[in-house]
């Protein structure tokens, strides 16, 4: 780990234990699936079996008398729709008079056990009829392929397509002259690429308690990324006042962006209103895999040319992903950082969403750029030993600044990613052998470089001082893994106090400031700002009450290190004046609430030692590097921990995990055997190098950290693969049977 | 209504009594009727670990176990792995380490330590990987929880040691 500057903070920095460590390691914490009332039923939802078929009807009058069942409910039980948006939303809740994937919830039972539950679900009867269903994205894309929505038009640049389509929109962007720009090319690289349908794999299910009150006001416990974007979300689809749903966010067991969006707590609203008991959904892992909102399948076409003294001067890509089953693909996302690392004066790209019958997508940890990155980075990594340059000097020649206009025409700010390559070129791994291969084995080292954007948004921080000095400090953004820790640190260091003096906790949507979800990695970047605000706050008002008291005027009183003071002749400390302004004249506390719009990029390099066995196609990973430039790391420990797991995670889409269909459009694999996800075994170690080019925006000078280190995983083992055998692979997952086929094996 | 079987176990050290539908997984006992939570269903199919606990001291998914089989048996959970005196050096050991992010596998994990640390005291980094390979993890990358289990193994033969003496 390198630390450039030292730094002038009294607890940024520190790795502090966590807040609520000791209830994680005690079984103690609170998860959605842990949450029980009084009373409580469970409930169960029934779905649908086929990938694409017109709902005739539901029976479901033996499942409503078979003793123990409280409530079954159907589509029929929510209120109409009013806009597409809502429809599309409703349906994915519980299906109306189609379903569009396997898995789509049609119809949900309370029951006093689970086993009940399931029982009486198996009693309603549904009478489909069945369609043909497509859940590739190219497939999906031809004129003969079946049609989700016979209401859908393509949006485009030529306007509104006047035939039905499973294409929901066509974007371009277009910068210089692309035909100039490769025309002035020495070198050209073209290639194809496919990826597959991936899943965030947390390991806790949604789950979601509801109950109401008999004056009409609903309370659910869920595990979520957003207690705001759940209540908005149940208050939107049932019609109800925003003030009339309480949304108590549990502990939550990994989320990666799947928890952004709202699966059960609509069906458990439902449910608990006609039981008039409190009800509690779980999601069976299948219907995890099945029926929530993984990441796109995905193809592209990538086009790079570059100079002979290694200058990129045309790039060219079109993106093809798939939604699911009702738009909004992460192919916007995807564009945006494809070629984001380089300043490259011509370019055009074309992205594609599409829908097909699958889960509708939702977003995945850096949503749409891991499989943008592995084209555009194996492209890169091709030109680099065409031209017979370092590949990472070659990232370098071509390396965007702050000022420098991206392709899709976004501008970047004060980035650090010439800071984080120079730091992977430096760094042991990079410098050190390769070392000699098992017997028969093949070993190559590759590079790849990428970024997130990152994001600011809605935040809100209360701080509220009691009587023995201690500090309060509560937030509406879900901690996912550790923001309590960073906020409460970032509070402590504006209010220039011990740490284990604020004691910070997570709070529900009546008590609570409104935020956005706990995602794009804003929450440790953009809450914070809204816990230093308030920790500013709280110190102007505890000196204007020490002025009070000392009857001097408030400019006179200084706060330093814990304590209050006025000329030599007046002294407080922290504790000592909380404790008077608790006592008499009113308690202080602060609410701050944010919108912050600027975020600082975050890059990340990557660095990856492979082994090949050229017989199997088997793939060994010897050695990971994670590189990456966080602004300020507020938790070293925290911040590896999302290097770390940020580049497992891409690890995963590598080499093993995606989704598989068969022609009727059934996953084959909804389990966590047959969808592997990385075990200890999988990975070595994984060395992190924290690079802090601080973010002037905060501060502290933090950036988000949390995204970054997935995007490059896929494209660093493939340039790795590449050298150690000699073929690059074009497909996500790289099976042994893909590189087999590449080799010429099979 | 289903038959049920009262079935008697010591878990955690105390004596329990519950009635058990035949069907019903130990995990299923341990969370909704015996109210003990820190066991987690992750796939309810024996292939994440999260439910791991120990039964007899032998590791075992307690998805893949009938509540029904653990009568006169002992069992444990990560509830039992604290006592009177605190934390247990396992559990110390991830604290220091950081061997967690959400938290949600870490019983299954520190359940799983536990098994190993009792059979191996001083293992490998390849015996930590290849014995922890039966508990998915999504957060860390595995590379904190397997520092973790090599500062417990550290702990736990120091307090071994000033034990002897």
């Amino acid at each position: 780990m390198t630390t450039p500057d030292k730094k002038p903070f009294n607890v940024i920095g520190e790795r502090l234990p966590r807040y609520d460590g000791a209830d994680k390691v005690t079984g103690k914490a609170v998860f959605g699936p842990d949450v029980t009332l009084p009373g409580m039923l469970y409930g169960f939802v029934l779905r649908s079996p086929h990938a694409h078929a017109r709902i005739l009807s539901i029976d479901t009058s033996r499942a409503e008398t078979l003793p123990g069942v409280y409530a079954v409910v159907t589509a029929a039980d929510l209120p109409p729709a009013e806009d597409t948006d809502q429809r599309y939303a409703r349906d994915n809740t519980l299906a109306g008079d189609k379903v569009l994937y396997a898995g789509q919830a049609v119809a949900a039972v309370a029951a006093r056990t689970p086993t009940i539950a399931e029982a009486a679900a198996r009693l309603i009867v549904v009478k489909y009829e069945v369609l043909p269903a497509v859940t590739d994205v190219l497939e999906a894309m031809r004129d003969d392929a079946p049609i989700l929505h016979e209401e859908m038009r393509t949006r485009s640049p030529a306007g509104r397509s006047d035939k039905p389509s499973n294409i929901a929109e066509h974007f371009r962007y277009v910068k210089g002259d692309p035909a100039r720009g490769f025309a002035e090319a020495d070198v050209i690289v073209e290639r194809e690429f496919r990826t597959v349908t991936v899943h965030q794999g947390y390991i806790e299910s949604h789950a979601a308690t509801a109950t109401w009150s008999d004056t009409g006001t609903l309370t659910i416990y869920t595990t979520t990324q957003g207690s705001f974007a759940v209540r908005d979300h149940v208050a939107w689809l049932l019609h109800l006042p925003l003030a009339c749903v309480r949304v108590v966010p549990t502990e939550v067991g990994g989320a990666f962006g799947g928890k952004n969006t709202s699966y059960v707590d609509v069906v458990a609203a439902l449910l608990a209103r006609k039981a008039r008991r409190p009800v509690k959904v779980t999601m069976p892992r299948p219907d995890v895999f099945m029926a929530t909102g993984p990441s796109s399948g995905a193809a592209f076409r990538v086009k790079m040319g570059a100079t002979r003294d290694g200058r990129i001067t045309a790039a060219q890509a079109e993106l093809y992903y798939a939604a699911g089953a009702y738009p909004g693909s992460p192919v916007g996302s995807g564009a945006n950082v494809m070629f984001g690392p380089y300043a490259i004066p011509n370019g055009q790209i074309d992205g594609y969403d599409v829908v097909t019958n699958g889960p509708r997508v939702s977003s995945y940890r850096a949503p749409g750029a891991t499989p943008a990155n592995f084209a555009a980075e194996t492209v890169i990594d091709e030109l680099a030993e065409k031209l017979g340059l370092d590949p990472i000097e070659f990232r370098l020649r071509n390396h965007a600044k702050e000022g420098d206009v991206r392709l899709d025409g976004g501008t970047h700010g004060h980035i650090g990613g010439i800071e984080t390559l120079e730091a992977a070129r430096a760094c042991a791994h990079y410098n050190a052998p390769l070392g000699d291969p098992r017997p028969g084995m093949r070993r190559g080292r590759g590079v790849a470089h990428g970024y997130w954007g990152n994001w600011g948004g809605r935040s809100s921080c209360t701080l509220t001082v009691n009587g023995d000095g201690t500090v309060n400090l509560v937030t509406s953004s879900v901690d996912l893994s550790g923001t309590r820790t960073t906020l409460a640190m970032q509070a402590a260091e504006a209010l220039e106090l011990p740490p284990e003096r604020i004691k910070p906790g997570v709070g529900d949507t009546d008590t609570t400031g409104y935020a956005d979800v706990s995602a794009g990695s804003r929450t440790t970047y953009a809450t914070g700002i809204a816990a230093i605000k308030a920790a500013q706050d709280i110190i102007a008002q505890m000196r204007r009450r020490a002025a009070e008291l000392w009857d001097v005027p408030v400019e006179n009183v200084t706060y330093a290190q814990g304590v209050f003071s006025a000329g030599n002749e007046f002294r407080f400390t922290f504790a000592e004046l909380a404790q008077l302004v608790t006592r008499f004249g009113g308690a202080v506390s602060s609410l701050v609430n944010v919108d912050v719009p600027q975020w600082g990029a975050g890059f990340s390099t990557q660095i990856a030692d492979v082994e090949v066995d050229p017989e199997t196609g088997k793939v060994t990973l010897l050695r990971y590097t994670v590189v990456q430039d966080v602004g300020r790391a507020v938790h070293p420990a925290m911040v590896e921990g999302q290097m770390q797991g940020g580049a497992t995670q891409g690890i995963g889409w590598a080499l093993y995990e995606g989704y598989a269909y068969n022609e009727k459009g059934q996953m084959l694999n909804a389990n966590f055997l047959d969808y592997k996800i990385p075990t200890a075994l999988d990975v070595p170690l994984i060395e992190t190098v924290i690079v802090e080019v601080p973010y002037p925006e905060h501060p502290f000078g933090v950036r988000g950290v949390g995204e970054p280190p997935i995007v490059p995983p896929p494209a660093a083992i493939a340039n790795a693969i590449y050298r150690a055998v000699g073929i690059r692979p074009d497909r996500l997952p790289m099976t042994p049977a893909h590189l087999l086929e590449k080799m010429g094996v099979i | 209504m289903t038959n049920k079987t009262l079935v008697s176990a010591t878990i955690n050290g105390e004596a329990v009594e519950f009635l058990c539908e035949p069907q019903q997984s130990l995990l299923e006992c341990l969370r909704d009727i015996l109210g003990l939570t820190g066991t987690k269903e992750g796939c309810n199919d024996g292939n994440c670990g999260a439910c791991s606990v120990l039964l007899d001291g032998q590791l075992v998914n307690s998805c893949l176990v009938l509540g029904v089989e653990i009568q006169g048996r002992n069992v444990t959970t990560v509830e039992g792995l604290a006592d009177w005196r605190g934390l247990h050096p396992i559990q110390q050991a991830f604290l220091e380490a950081d061997g967690f992010q959400c938290g949600f596998c870490t019983p299954g994990i520190l359940i799983a330590t536990k098994a190993l640390l009792d059979r191996e005291p001083h293992p490998s980094e390849t015996q930590i990987r290849a014995w922890l390979s039966g508990n998915l993890c999504r957060c860390t990358g595995y590379d904190k929880i397997v520092r973790a289990v090599q500062i417990a193994a550290d702990h736990l033969s120091s307090v071994a040691d000033s034990s002897i003496h």
